[in-house]
């Protein structure tokens, strides 16, 4: 409930000298630590263009599409884990953003999403470019604002950086009417901000060291336990905690795909990470463990497949910050209200006060072992390159050091199977929302966040067509985000499912001419051609098709101090395997 | 399963949306809907009762806590909670059927509101089953109109 702040233990509110509202925006992000933002001007936010052009704390970047800017902010927070912050005018400017903000509140990503308004006289009588964005956005939010008065804006942008990034991060959208923006005032800016709401000020956090004991005991008890850990472990910066954490219990660990890099793929307890398209290994131990820790994760469809199968020998504990993903998709019988961090660290601490021995699980580790040498991420070679193999030929040459990001589809699950993470923020990718078109300016973002590392696109034909026009934004910044196309002239994983469940027919998953498709082995026929593409927006790219160029082109494409395009021609047969078609259980997973 | 419930929520724009939609988003159909200020005018409580999947609902109450504007959640099971409703009931009324219709209010303790002379206005609060008694017997004397509050409820 409603606390009173005592002056000790806050900090003083702060009055600033008069100024425009779009000003007083700028200082708030300022003050929040914004160095970057990704915004594209219209009407009803050039006040706030106006106001960034008064200020060089903040780089703005224009994208060449809103949709653009707000997966490049989400590629920023993904990185870093701070809050992106994208910026876009009313109407179609601002559901441009839509993506983006389902985007980051199905994978827990810190974004703030700025959008001008309409002045408020107008709103709701259909003025020029006036959409309810506060009233479209409602379900894909962690929160949301419509400012109606000037004196309330420091607080909302205090409360929405806070949101964003605390508890569960998400989305925060503020819808900012031109008036707001023109009107001056004296902003008083708040040096902290308090909630009704438990969850936002995120006190009831924390795991309880009974239910912690309980958890070892469980442990102790194990002969066949498995950890699960999601993005959650990212989100809270656990990783260390984590790895320390399964040491000790000597509990070997699958990930998600939002959970990749959370725990070192090249750990000896690693089992990769698992659900749909994930090592089979790994489905297997979660199918057959007695006691599976999940940490920081939601039990996705793709992770989980037919629900009452999953998992139908194990204890099931439940460790999330977000108390309404308990029992959601699982029922489980240890649900911990926790954050992930705290729990991990207390959990060590435990375990190394009360002399915790880990069980004796030499014949589990042994069963996983074997499992792993028999069935590893594989794929036959071909006279062809094959789409695998340029990814781990990629790995090689990076030494598994590059920040990557994907579209989605089939590209997206060979990036994860043949590049390996050993470290978290370096998979990057729309897993829960799968928005295609998200690699390239999510490449941008992070280039932008990180620009000492090699940032690369993996992608698929399909997906960077839907945001191309960002090779713009790369060349104009400056940003040397790279992208290798994987291009087998089709929709892939759509491809792969008329495969498996249509019969091969083809309902429009042809990305060119279906009387002429192009391949490896009809290279007149590729369309389209992107290598001119990247040219003519003064990105230098090259397509490659033979197999013996594979290595030096990718050593060009890294080389390369610039933005780059590396188009490689691949074959359309390959099927992302293993996989377990949606909705089964590990039972039915395909092999080949 | 019927629920009712409680949700206390800042007095903001939206908050009724943002809880509506937690419902109307999730398949749930909501009988009834009640919103207005506490003695606190800056909070105000919504109770709304609805049929639903228990599991399903559970998980809806656990996701509106996360609500930033909602303060606190409660579902009522049965018994918990003291629940009321108010309905205002048109009926028609002439001087035949006038003094039938007054001996009904009075069983029910309700309220004559308004009187013309071929109609009447009853006020009368009860629990669900006291005020669909009172509306089937209105019912043969013609119902112009009728308006119900939505159950309300509070913890013993």
């Amino acid at each position: 409930m409603k606390t009173t702040s005592s002056p000790a233990a806050f900090p003083p509110a702060e009055t600033g000298r008069e100024m425009k509202g779009a000003d007083a925006v700028v200082e708030c992000l300022i003050r929040e630590g914004v160095d970057v933002i990704f915004a594209y001007p219209g009407g009803a936010s050039q006040e706030l263009h106006q106001a960034l052009a008064r200020t060089d704390k903040i780089r703005v970047i224009l994208p060449r599409h809103e949709q653009g800017g707000s997966f490049a902010a989400e590629g920023y927070a993904r990185a870093t884990g701070k809050v992106g912050v994208c910026m876009a005018t009313s109407g179609p400017g601002a559901t441009n953003l839509v993506s983006a903000i389902a985007d980051a509140y199905m994978d827990s990503i810190p974004l703030v999403a700025i959008t001008g308004q309409v002045y408020s006289k107008y709103i709701g009588k259909m003025a020029f470019q006036e959409t309810d964005f506060y009233g479209m956005t409602l379900p894909v939010v962690k929160h949301s604002y419509l400012v109606m008065n000037i004196h309330d804006l420091p607080r909302v942008f205090k409360e929405a950086f806070h949101l964003a990034r605390s508890g569960r991060p998400g989305p925060v959208v503020i819808d900012l009417p031109k008036d707001v923006q023109q009107a001056k005032f004296h902003p008083v800016f708040p040096a902290s901000v308090e909630f009704l709401n438990a969850y936002a000020n995120a006190t009831q956090n924390q795991a309880t060291d009974d239910q912690l004991k309980h958890l070892l005991g469980l442990i102790a008890d194990a002969q066949k336990p498995v950890l699960y850990a999601g993005g959650g472990i990212i989100s809270a910066g656990a990783h260390v905690e984590l790895q320390a954490f399964a040491e000790k219990t000597n509990i070997p660990v699958a990930t998600t795909l939002m959970g990749l890099g959370a725990f070192p793929e090249a750990h000896p307890l690693s089992m990769q990470w698992f659900g749909m398209h994930g090592s089979a290994y790994g489905n297997w131990a979660v199918d057959q463990c007695d006691l599976l820790i999940v940490a920081g994760a939601r039990f996705d469809d793709r992770i989980t497949g037919d629900t009452t199968k999953f998992a139908p020998h194990a204890k099931i504990v439940h460790l999330d910050i977000d108390a309404s993903e308990h029992n959601k998709n699982k029922r489980v019988q240890f649900p911990i209200t926790s954050d992930i961090c705290y729990a991990l660290a207390r959990l060590n601490k435990l375990a190394a006060t009360n002399k915790f021995l880990a069980p004796d699980t030499a014949a589990w580790h042994a069963q996983i072992a074997t499992w792993k040498k028999a069935h590893p991420f594989g794929y036959e070679k071909s006279r062809h390159i094959v789409p695998q193999e340029a990814v781990a030929t990629l790995y090689a040459l990076t030494k598994g050091e590059a920040i990557i990001t994907t579209g989605v589809g089939q590209h997206q699950m060979w990036a994860a199977q043949f590049y390996r993470f050993n470290e978290p923020r370096r998979y990057i990718s729309s897993l829960g929302l799968g928005a295609m078109g998200f690699g390239y300016p999510a490449a941008l973002g992070a280039k932008v966040a990180c620009p000492g590392k090699q940032v690369i696109d993996i992608d698929g034909d399909g997906s960077f067509m839907m945001n191309i026009q960002e090779l713009a934004t790369a060349h104009i910044e400056k940003i040397a985000a790279k992208a290798m196309i994987l291009n087998n002239q089709h929709l892939g994983m759509v491809m792969q499912w008329e495969d498996r469940f249509y019969g091969s027919v083809r309902g429009n998953t042809i990305l060119g001419d279906e009387t002429n498709v192009g391949s490896p082995d009809n290279p007149d026929a590729l369309y389209p051609d992107f290598v001119k593409i990247a040219e003519g927006f003064g990105v230098k790219g090259r397509r490659v098709i033979k197999k013996s160029e594979l290595r030096e082109a990718i050593q060009e494409m890294l080389d390369h101090d610039g933005p780059y395009v590396l188009d490689v021609v691949v074959p359309y047969t390959e099927h992302v395997l293993p996989m377990i078609p949606a909705g089964k259980s590990v039972k039915e997973m395909l092999l080949k | 399963m019927r629920h009712t419930i409680s949700v206390l929520v800042e007095n903001k724009f939206g908050v009724l949306a943002r809880v509506a939609g937690m419902f109307s988003g999730r398949g749930f159909n909501i009988d009834s809907l009640n919103v207005a200020p506490t003695h606190d005018p800056s909070l105000s409580r919504i109770t709304a009762v609805l049929k639903g999947d228990d599991v399903a609902l559970d998980l809806c109450t656990k996701q509106l806590r996360k609500l930033i504007n909602v303060v606190d959640v409660t579902d009522f099971k049965e018994g918990q909670a003291v629940a009321r409703e108010l309905v205002l009931v048109k009926v028609k009324a002439d001087a035949k059927s006038r003094p039938e219709l007054l001996q009904i209010k009075d069983i029910f303790r309700a309220k004559i509101v308004n009187l013309t002379p071929d109609s009447i206005i009853i006020e009368a609060t009860g629990d669900d089953e006291k005020v669909n008694a009172l509306l089937g017997l209105l019912e043969p004397f013609g119902i112009i109109e009728l308006a119900r509050t939505g159950r309300l409820a509070l913890k013993r």
